[in-house]
């Protein structure tokens, strides 16, 4: 069994290509059934989105399972031949594939390295996926991670808090100047299109009050319709300086609209509440001798510039962090894989029975002192007939289906079943062969060994948990 | 027992500043709870130290200028505590910790007489020098906050985005917290005047005979009053009352040393 990525992102391939395999949100059930159709393919989830179009798959031989996933992707669009997308596409298996997408899911590997889009597109590819049972087991736990791992980077590390646009650069100004965003109000000065997102941005983070004026009234009218504020008349708009905490201009006015004289008129009235000018005009239409003006704060296109470009330097040195925490990650996670194999199952279950086993006949034993050794080993002998019993189905369940689709669903139960988790995913040989023929020798002397053992698992409990 | 805890209580303090200092000019986050571990250990031993001294000194009934800046410093560190408590504010212990610092060796200066002869400098009472204490307190959060407003607003000023910039809260929360420290430390101070004045009256038989120390007071006094009323009417607020603060925190600060003067002798 083989977990698989093969795709192609911005950095391999070019938007031609991209847009012609993206797969639209209504086609992405039909395509994953054929995807689950191909024979060798367990499970399946594809992600498409502008920048990029991935394949993760569970396979059952890794050369073949390649090929079918590049076939299916091929497949997508008439156009295109596999000869075609072969310089583009990546593949990985195993570890670096389940490192692949904890990358993409921390934005690791996004355009913009920290953005948060991405990580609500995987939880809905994987929404898709489990809803149309494309997703099994091993793909449903290593998704499951990516998007807690993803988490775990946005609070850990500082690789989303940075603003990498103009118009976010505006908001995160803005609350370095009001801690509480709720009670201000925006005036909006003329309609630029960054202006505009700038707005949007402020409105998403918290600012109820929103005035607009343009040159236009009737698309004031509009946009106040649109952001849920009120449309003032143009000439108005140095009356309405003083009632704005935070003014957003972008005309294209060719002269300064907004002068240090209104700005210092305007801040007289506002007995110096503090004032955020965003000129986001080019020319600019803020005359920056307000610069100078007490608890007026004016910030041009080019500062939020720089603005952008210092955190985008910033998330580069935070996404360091975040690399290194996915390599911790993906070890965890791959010794939950490996714990789905079946032999270090049946030893730790072995082990975990006979020691349940030598607890509750030490227990008896120490009540009933006055038993013939004859007596006390028959109890013993009991005992163990008992727990083999019991357990035997289950191993030999395990033994016969290790081989089969459903081996690691069964593996995992058991595991479960017999709270196998904190246990270490495999055995030292060394380890399990004395507990076989501590087994042979007689109980108590095994058992006490194989204690031992199950206390060396301790540093593994907390990764276990953490996978779980 | 208390100066054992004293010293100790020093130590802490000073590592815990430099850890607070680095911790301006450093992104590691870690260094902050780092500070902060330290300081609350240092706030615990002074606490102990605190009491312990009270209990020691509790026949003399008199506070001395030693315990009086020793209980600003623990006082300010309880105000910082309950400040990052409630708002996560880790830069602020950059600014306050030293504070505490400086107070702290302040006090230690004035106690190596030795308990027998330590001399009460404060012919008052408990009360009065609690309440001023209290007061202080509430004008050294102000002075703080004025500071911390003031370097960022001349970060915002001059678009210096740096590590500093991205620790330091926004300008408005500052400035709350500048109001919120003045009102609360005003009345506190009002009522310190009142109970020295009314001290000095069982003490020397008159309420005030305008000594430097006393015509001090009461300048700051006056001085935290306009302030006060000027924020709450005219809209002094922001960088002004940034300024403001600081400059009346200079003036609290030249009373304290006409105290400790007129203690030593050299005023009379």
């Amino acid at each position: 069994m083989h977990v698989i990525v093969v795709g192609l992102s911005h950095k391999t391939a070019p938007v031609e290509i991209r847009e012609k395999l993206a797969v639209p949100e209504s086609r992405l059930r039909e395509a994953l059934s054929r995807l689950c159709t191909y024979p060798g393919v367990r499970e399946g989830l594809l992600l498409s989105t502008c920048n990029r179009v991935e394949v993760y798959a569970v396979v059952e031989d890794l050369e073949s399972g390649y090929g079918r996933v590049q076939e299916f992707l091929a497949d997508t669009h008439l156009s295109l031949s596999s000869e075609h997308l072969t310089p583009h596409l990546y593949w990985h298996a195993g570890d670096r594939a389940i490192s692949h997408l904890f990358r993409v899911a921390s934005s690791l590997d996004s355009m913009i390295v920290g953005e948060s889009q991405i990580l609500g597109q995987i939880k809905d590819a994987f929404e898709v996926a489990l809803t149309h049972k494309a997703s099994g087991l091993l793909l449903n736990k290593i998704v499951k991670k990516a998007i807690s791992v993803a988490k775990r980077v946005r609070t850990e590390t500082k690789i989303a808090e940075t603003a990498v646009s103009v118009s976010y650069a505006a908001v995160e100004l803005a609350k370095k100047i009001f801690s509480n965003l709720t009670e201000k109000t925006v005036l909006l000065i003329g309609a630029g299109e960054m202006a505009k997102l700038a707005a949007r941005h402020l409105i998403a983070n918290g600012v109820r009050q929103v005035r607009i004026t343009t040159r236009n009234f009737q698309h004031g009218l509009e946009l106040a319709q649109k952001f849920n504020g009120t449309a003032v008349p143009f000439e108005d708009y140095k009356t309405e300086l003083a009632g704005a905490d935070i003014v957003l201009v972008s005309t294209g006015a060719s002269h300064y609209l907004v002068t240090a004289d209104d700005v210092q008129r305007a801040m007289r009235q506002r007995m110096s509440r503090p004032m955020f000018l965003i000129d986001i005009s080019v020319p600019r239409n803020i005359d920056p001798a307000v610069r100078p003006i007490d608890d007026a704060f004016l910030f041009d296109i080019d500062d939020l510039h720089m603005r952008v470009e210092q955190n985008r330097e910033d998330r580069l040195r935070e996404a360091a962090k975040a690399e290194q925490m996915v390599v911790e990650e993906v070890a965890v996670l791959g010794q939950w894989l490996q714990s789905l194999e079946v032999t270090p199952t049946i030893v730790a279950l072995r082990g975990r029975t006979e020691e349940i086993k030598r607890r509750e006949v030490e227990k008896v034993l120490a009540r009933l002192a006055h038993l013939s050794p004859e007596d006390r080993a028959a109890v013993e002998a009991l005992a163990s007939a008992i727990v083999n019993k019991m357990v035997h189905g289950t191993m030999v369940t395990l033994k016969a289906e290790a081989t089969s689709s459903s081996g690691a669903a069964y593996v995992d139960a058991a595991r479960r079943f017999f709270s196998l988790e904190d246990t270490p995913a495999a055995y030292p040989p060394a380890q399990a062969d004395v507990q076989d023929v501590a087994e042979e020798s007689g109980a108590g002397n095994g058992a006490t060994r194989f204690s031992e053992a199950s206390l060396v698992p301790h540093t593994t409990k907390e990764q276990s948990r953490r996978v779980s | 027992m208390s100066s054992v805890f004293f010293m100790l209580t020093m130590g802490l303090y000073f590592v815990s500043t430099v850890c607070y200092l680095a911790y301006l000019l450093r992104r590691a986050e870690t260094l902050s709870k780092v500070s902060l571990g330290i300081t609350a250990v240092g706030f615990a031993t002074h606490t102990v130290a605190l009491v312990a001294r009270m209990a020691d000194s509790s026949q003399a009934q008199l506070p001395t200028f030693h315990e009086a800046l020793s209980f600003f410093s623990w006082m300010l560190i309880l105000v910082f505590l309950a400040v990052e408590f409630r708002r996560q504010l880790h830069v602020l212990g950059s600014f306050i910790v030293p504070l505490a610092l400086v107070s702290l060796v302040t006090a230690a200066a004035f106690r190596s007489d030795g308990a027998s002869s330590l001399q009460p400098v404060f012919k008052t009472l408990w009360v009065h020098v609690t309440l001023s204490m209290l007061g202080t307190v509430g004008f050294a959060v102000a002075f703080v906050a004025g500071v911390m407003y003031l370097i960022q607003d001349g970060l915002l000023k001059s678009k210096r985005f740096n590590v500093l910039y991205a620790k330091l809260p926004a300008l408005d929360y500052l400035d709350h917290l500048n109001q919120q420290s003045i009102v609360m430390g005003f009345p506190l101070l009002t009522l310190g005047i009142i109970s020295g004045a009314f001290s000095a009256e069982i003490v020397r038989g008159t309420y005030v005979n305008w000594n430097p120390e006393q015509t001090w007071a009461m300048v700051t006094w006056g001085f935290y009053f306009v302030v006060l009323v000027g924020r709450l009417t005219i809209g002094w607020r922001a960088k002004r009352a940034a300024y403001l603060t600081i400059i009346g925190f200079a003036g609290v600060i030249l009373t304290l040393i006409g105290v400790v003067l007129k203690s030593h002798g050299s005023v009379s």
